[in-house]
């Protein structure tokens, strides 16, 4: 152990010394933690779209659709809402950019709902912002599929012969509808903010970048010569592998913590609780290292190794969602995601901050680190072979 | 005594047989070079002996101790300077020194003690990437004496140095082996075998085709000395009393000169001169011709030694 720790110690000291590497660990990733935040994290969480109602029907339904549906989500923070009393104000305030959307909810709404007859909410949105106009039709879509649902709910019942007042089972069906947007925003909450998710991201990607340096070192000592002096010193070849594993795991432990402190100060990324991330960490820079090992016992030289070791970082990066949430794509994207570590780091901080436990992720990562770290070792055997 | 005992070695890569039956001792305080064209097999065997290379076949004793890959008994008696300049080019010198000390649990006072005997003491604070060509091979050299070896094995120490790092290095070689040190060395540089090397093998295709000291390979190979010698006077007289010479072989006239095959050139100069003039004849002008380890090389792998 002692030997390993020298050969660890020697690599960090010539590590440290070496600009790029700060570079690649910390600064890039920072930086485009930052300006991913900065861009895309504006449409995620940091934009508000202002909307206006026009109530001219003033009945239960439209007191539901204002007060519960659209209530919930401006309590969410995304959008605001504002009443306006007609229907020509809601439309000069889109049309002035001053509104993002109006809901026009006609006279007699309430009425033909509760009639069976047909209704609608009209969504009149800003040109320029399709996003939130998107938003806008998205809710008030999702509210008369609820009042269609309900609907046909209640004429079932009143059809099959139950004694129950039909006003009653509306009203108690308007009263269930909020419930959906509970619902939704429980699982808003199992999602890493903007910030975070991609402080996080670029922090597992850049990782595997990091931890390259220790494992690839064997082939750069074999290139100018000093395994051979390495190999002729009294020291075991296990001691040479441990040394440029440890020193691999420990730049990665380094950089991933710099970059949760830095952005934690600098971008106001939350990554939760200290002890959770820590496992995450400890574990991701573990299956990093792995990974990475595998890979470079697998090359001929140090840049070949280097070469691989990109591609492989690149495409796992992106399958395990550190560029965008893989989620949102689907099919075999989604479903090929776990076969990268980072979908894991991703996940744990994730189901930290929605109050579960990092544990699932960390023993995913774990598994990954075994199992890579095995093959990385019987591979690098032939490198130190005799 | 016997510091490094060889015998029978062998390996092979896939269908190539990099060495084959060699076989050799050093003894303490001796110089032993290794020669052979590129390919022949030096560094393999020399990879051996250190410990880094396993071995098919045959046996490495250093000092008593039997080597193998993983003996660190046996690789705490050896020096190894690789062909390569074996540094980490963003460490100074003096932590080149000092980590290479550490794995050989070498004494701190080394380092400077090593840096003071290859001439780096006042730039060993500087990175070893900005030491000249000359001052990397000096360091590669130090790294290998840190632990005073009793067996230093350098790989083409001196190859690309410029002349001043090539004598210093040498000089250094020269008083580590009379401090007892046994030395194996390898080089491209003929001359430097026959001012350092006790005794040379020469190895080829992975065969050791010859082994002894200089003048007992140029004598295998039925080679001598010879002086040539520009005389005015009598001719006949000049060959007969230089003939007479002790070490003299064979005398043939040629013009108004003559050809002597004597068994040391230098030493026999002065005795025949002596003669000639006590026969009455002037020597004009001398020159003698040693058979060389190249023409002993060339002899015997049919390629010259930078090949």
């Amino acid at each position: 152990m002692r030997h390993a720790l020298l050969i660890a110690g020697r690599d960090l000291r010539e590590r440290a010394r070496d600009r790029t590497a700060y570079l690649l660990a910390v600064v890039l990733p920072l930086g485009l933690a930052g300006i991913f935040s900065l861009v895309l994290g504006n449409l995620a969480d940091g934009e508000v779209f202002h909307y206006v109602v026009a109530d001219s029907d003033r009945g239960e339904i439209a007191r539901t659709f204002t007060g519960d549906v659209l209530g919930q989500a401006a309590s969410s923070g995304a959008i605001e809402v504002r009443s306006v009393s007609s229907e020509q104000e809601a439309r000069a305030l889109v049309d002035d950019g001053a509104a993002t959307a109006a809901f026009l909810l006609p006279a007699g709404l309430t009425q033909d709902v509760l009639a069976g007859r047909a209704a609608r909410i009209e969504v009149v949105g800003d040109v320029d912002a399709p996003t939130g106009t998107q938003v806008a039709r998205s809710l008030a879509g999702s509210y008369a599929d609820r009042l269609a649902a309900v609907r046909v709910a209640v004429a079932a019942t009143v059809h099959s012969g139950v004694t129950t007042d039909p006003s009653l089972l509306s009203v108690e069906a308007a009263a269930a509808l909020p419930q959906t947007a509970v619902a939704t925003d429980t699982t808003a909450r199992r999602e890493l903010d903007a910030k975070t998710r991609y402080a996080a991201g670029m922090a597992v990607f850049f990782l595997f970048f990091a931890v390259q340096s220790g494992v690839t070192g064997l082939l750069d000592e074999r290139r100018t010569g000093t395994l051979a002096r390495l190999l002729a010193a009294p020291v075991r070849r296990s001691s040479i592998l441990a040394g440029k594993i440890l020193t691999s795991v420990a730049v990665g432990l380094v950089s991933t913590t710099l970059l949760i402190f830095a952005t934690s100060l600098l971008m106001g990324a939350h990554w939760g609780n200290p002890a959770g991330v820590a496992l995450l960490v400890v574990t991701g820079v573990l299956a990093a290292t792995g990974v990475m090992a595998v890979v470079a016992a697998s090359a001929r030289t140090a840049e070949q190794a280097s070469g691989w070791q990109a591609i492989t970082a690149i495409v796992l990066g992106a399958l395990g969602g550190a560029f965008f949430p893989v989620a949102q794509a689907g099919g075999l994207l989604e479903q090929l995601s776990p076969i990268a570590p980072h979908h894991w780091f991703l996940r744990g901080l994730a189901d930290l901050a929605g109050g579960g436990s990092v544990l699932p992720a960390a023993a995913a990562m774990t598994a990954f680190a075994v199992v890579t770290g095995s093959i990385a070792l019987v591979l690098f055997r032939k490198v130190v072979r005799p | 005594m016997t510091v490094l005992s060889c015998s029978g070695l062998r390996r092979r890569f896939g269908d190539v047989l990099a060495v084959d039956d060699v076989s050799f001792t050093i003894g303490e305080g001796e110089t032993y070079g290794l020669l052979g064209p590129n390919g022949a097999g030096k560094t393999t065997t020399i990879s051996m002996i250190t410990g880094v290379l396993e071995r098919d076949a045959g046996e490495v004793v250093v000092a008593g101790v039997p080597m193998s890959t993983r003996t660190v008994a046996a690789k705490r008696l050896v020096g190894y300077v690789p062909q390569e300049l074996a540094l980490y080019p963003d460490l100074t010198g003096r932590e080149n020194l000092r980590f290479f000390a550490s794995l050989h649990g070498a004494a701190r006072s080394r380092v400077e003690h090593v840096l003071g005997v290859v001439g780096l003491a006042d730039r060993a604070d500087d990175l070893a990437r900005e030491y000249s060509g000359g001052m990397k091979r000096r360091l590669n050299v130090a790294i290998g004496l840190l632990h005073e070896p009793k067996l230093l094995v350098l790989d083409e120490p001196t190859a690309g140095v410029d002349p001043q790092s090539r004598n210093q290095i040498i000089e250094n070689v020269r008083t580590l082996a009379a401090g007892g040190m046994a030395v194996l060395y390898t080089t491209h540089y003929m001359e430097e075998a026959e001012r350092l090397c006790d005794r040379v093998g020469v190895i080829d295709s992975g065969r050791l085709v010859a082994e002894g000291t200089r003048r007992e390979l140029v004598e295998r190979l039925g080679e001598r000395d010879r002086i040539s010698l520009q005389l005015e006077g009598d001719l006949a007289r000049a060959a007969a009393v230089a003939g007479a010479v002790p070490s003299v072989h064979g005398v043939s006239a040629h013009g108004h000169g003559l050809e002597l095959v004597v068994d040391d050139a230098r030493e026999a100069l002065p005795a025949v001169l002596s003669a000639i003039s006590t026969g009455g004849a002037v020597v004009r002008a001398a020159e003698f011709d040693e058979p060389n380890l190249e023409t002993v090389f060339l002899h015997l792998t049919g390629k010259a030694l930078r090949e």
